[in-house]
């Protein structure tokens, strides 16, 4: 009977002081942001990021991540490095003074002025 | 409907797939990078439920439930091409065998698809989605590798000289050839082979890969009537470890 040809049984023996040179840049693939679409229609929502040195790749990896154990319409992935971002030191530009609050959805006061219609069309 | 060589189909298919997908499950926690080791292992389980469904339509048809045919048998009892039993080796070869493997196991089923055998046939269509994602698995990578650099190229046609013999005896023809033509539930094997040929060819081309020539195709026969590589023995011994010794097991 030969060995088993599973590693996880048959353990490599590896030498203890074995050095193992530290990554370089180049030893790691490059990075895919990952979008999930549940049905035909909805956005595509941002799921994660995989490894993958082409987008061919980073499909098949999103596949498998994140559209394995939920109903998948559609996936999309983009290059980390494609993604033009805002600075989160810039954070200030979104910020908005209160008395600008007429420009937020939440300034109107939508219901209640419904509520009002309601009551006055029950009689 | 012949019975016999509908089980005699059966048969092969399915520890086909028990097989390789018992093969393949060896590489979990092993794999190059985290996310092909999941890609990866979340095949060998579509292709052990594949072979699953292939031995309920045995059970059906009068064979013994499907846990006990795939873990009381002894190596000689399986049917399986001796390519699907190979050693793993380097994950170059695990690819090209899963190329060459999973091209041919789509086209079967996509020619099953409309077996007259219908229980057949529902399942062809049935797993045809994953197929597809099989095969675009395997194209995906074989076309990287084949053209990333010299070494890869270099391990990949190594991979597949070392494969090809074995690949090509996928296609040994049983001895109910006939009858499954003439009754149309299989067109048979060398149609399928020929069918492969035609579909592996433009990849490995786009791959910049060679097909070994023709001079020195060999084909690995015998796996079909039991006779099998030293490899098969410990595998089928490493599988039904569990069954062995609580046959009731459940997880």
């Amino acid at each position: 009977m030969i060995k088993s040809l599973d590693p996880r049984v048959t353990r490599e023996n590896i030498e203890e002081n074995n050095l193992i040179a530290p990554l370089t840049p180049m030893d790691n693939w490059e990075t895919y942001e990952v979008f999930h679409q549940k049905k035909r229609g909805d956005q595509h929502m941002h799921v994660g990021i995989v490894h993958a040195p082409n987008p061919e790749m980073a499909l098949l990896f999103g596949k498998e991540q994140y559209g394995r154990r939920s109903i998948t319409a559609n996936i999309w992935v983009v290059k980390t490095a494609n993604v033009f971002a805002s600075e989160y030191d810039d954070a200030d530009m979104f910020e908005t003074t209160p008395e600008k609050q007429y420009r937020e959805a939440g300034g109107y006061k939508v219901m209640d002025k419904i509520n009002k219609y309601k009551k006055a069309n029950k009689a | 409907m012949n019975t016999t060589a509908i089980k005699e189909l059966l048969y092969k298919m399915a520890d086909d797939l028990l097989i390789i997908g018992h093969r393949n499950s060896e590489w979990t926690g092993l794999g190059p990078i985290l996310e092909e080791d999941i890609a990866f292992s979340s095949m060998a389980q579509d292709k052990i439920g594949q072979s699953q469904a292939l031995f309920q339509l045995l059970h059906e048809l009068g064979e013994q439930e499907p846990d006990t045919v795939a873990f009381t048998r002894n190596a000689k009892q399986f049917h399986n091409a001796q390519f699907v039993e190979l050693p793993n080796g380097d994950y170059d070869f695990s690819l090209m065998r899963h190329f060459l493997y999973d091209v041919a196991d789509q086209l079967r089923f996509e020619m099953l698809a409309n077996s007259s055998y219908e229980p057949l046939a529902k399942v062809a269509r049935k797993i045809k989605g994953e197929l597809k994602y099989h095969v675009f698995h395997a194209n995906t990578w074989i076309v990287k590798l084949g053209s990333a650099n010299e070494e890869s190229k270099a391990r990949m046609q190594n991979a597949l000289n070392d494969a090809w013999n074995y690949a090509l005896g996928l296609f040994e023809e049983g001895e109910y050839e006939t009858i499954l033509k003439s009754e149309g539930i299989f067109a048979g094997e060398a149609d399928l082979q020929h069918r492969w040929l035609e579909t592996i060819t433009p990849t490995l081309t786009k791959a910049t890969l060679t097909i070994p020539h023709e001079n020195a195709w060999e084909p690995k026969f015998g796996g079909r009537i039991g006779i099998h590589t030293e490899h098969l023995d410990p595998l089928v011994d490493e599988m039904s470890e569990v069954f062995r010794v609580d046959p009731n097991a459940e997880w």
